[in-house]
């Protein structure tokens, strides 16, 4: 790999990791799917700095032509974190599900309830003003 | 207003659940007829997401109401109906259509085969052996190669495995409260879940009607996508059923 390469390659992986420690320290990615990120960002910004080891790694593993095992490494990772995505999804699909039925029946029996039934949520001490109790109900709905 | 109310019938307790998406054009006169042929019934309409009035034509015509705020699909509807039933007393439930397609006059017909201990009851459209509901050459077909899957995975024919007239006992209601499957057409893989979970199944003939209003569900090419995904379903299910069934016995 020739200078420029070898530059844009480290300057391509260094912004990626800053992207994802951003992102971290914002709490917009959860500390797990971070850790990975992170790993990878690791990975790539030392393989940058040094492109020999590359090819030292992929003579070690008998690959001739060592892009091939970074394509390899590469597409038998982000298949894993598809495949672990798409049952996080599923499993995300079916809670949201109960949720729904479990609201959907709970308005249902909210709606059935005498009006008057529904006490205001109120936890600090009442004040010694008379409150609607039909308004409060009417506000919960 | 108490949600059960009291019934002159002797029977255990029933409520027909209807899942509706979009019915409120038909849902009136189905509920009307309902009322006349089975007034001792109660019935909950549970509104899939509904964006057409289908929850407050269903509350003009006084039955329950379950409205979801987003459209689940069928299965889970039909779930969230099972629900209802359990968590308000009643034993048995009706599946019952949205659409017009089921005759009220048949639900006794149903009840009778639950009296005599099945747990799940199928109303047939093709048991009785007069073809006099027809259906369309590539639903036909998907429907014939379906019975044969369910055949082959349960040892059992059945005529009519997608119907969506049905009638559950008090241990079946309890059982799909919880294990109701979700995906698309929910009623084969539930007819598989109660047949492997060992529930007593049969089919009782019934008449049904063509669809007073809505959609049928049978464009060509979302029949074959629905109908390989149900494929991959059923050969998958023995492992899937596994997983799904945490603890319970009939």
């Amino acid at each position: 790999m020739n200078t420029k390469a070898h530059i844009l390659v480290s300057i391509v992986s260094i912004t990626s990791l800053l992207f994802i420690l951003r992102l971290v320290r914002r709490r917009q990615l959860r500390a797990k799917y971070a850790l990975l990120w992170l790993s990878v960002g690791i990975v790539f910004v030392v393989l940058g700095v040094s492109p020999l080891l590359l090819d030292k790694v992929a003579k070690r593993v008998g690959i001739d032509y060592p892009p091939a095992l970074l394509f390899l490494v590469g597409i038998i990772f982000l298949l894993l974190v598809v495949v672990h995505l798409t049952w996080e999804v599923s499993r995300l699909e079916e809670r949201t599900r109960l949720l729904a039925e479990e609201m959907a029946l709970l308005r249902t029996e909210v709606s059935a309830l005498p009006s008057g039934t529904v006490e205001p949520l109120v936890v600090a001490p009442q004040p010694p003003a008379a409150t609607s109790r039909t308004g409060s109900a009417a506000d919960l709905r | 207003m108490p949600l059960v109310t009291e019934r002159s019938s002797s029977r255990p307790s029933t409520i027909a659940v209807i899942p509706a998406y979009n019915e409120a054009a038909a849902l009136p006169a189905v509920l009307a007829e309902l009322r006349h042929e089975a007034p001792w019934l109660d019935v909950v309409v549970v509104s899939d997401g509904s964006t057409d009035g289908t929850a407050s034509a269903a509350r003009d015509a006084g039955v329950h109401v379950v409205e979801l705020p987003y459209n689940l699909g069928i299965g889970g509807a039909l779930q969230t109906g099972f629900r209802f039933a359990s968590r308000h007393g009643y034993q048995r439930v009706i599946q019952f259509d949205a659409d017009g397609q089921h005759d009220p006059r048949e639900v006794p017909c149903l009840l009778d085969a639950l009296d005599q201990g099945v747990d799940l009851v199928i109303g047939s459209r093709f048991a009785s052996g007069d073809h006099a509901y027809r259906v369309g050459r590539a639903r036909g077909g998907a429907m014939g190669i379906i019975r044969l899957g369910v055949r082959l995975l349960s040892g059992r024919r059945f005529s009519d495995t997608s119907s969506g007239f049905r009638a559950f006992s008090p241990s079946m209601v309890a059982y799909f409260a919880d294990n109701y499957p979700a995906e698309y057409m929910d009623s084969v893989e539930a007819l598989l879940l109660a047949l492997r979970a060992g529930f007593d199944v049969v089919e009782v003939p019934v008449r049904m009607r063509e669809r007073t209003a809505g959609h049928p569900s049978n464009r060509r090419i979302r029949l074959a996508y629905h109908f390989v995904r149900l494929g991959v379903v059923m050969a998958l299910s023995p492992t899937r059923h596994r997983s799904t069934m945490r603890g319970v016995t009939p």
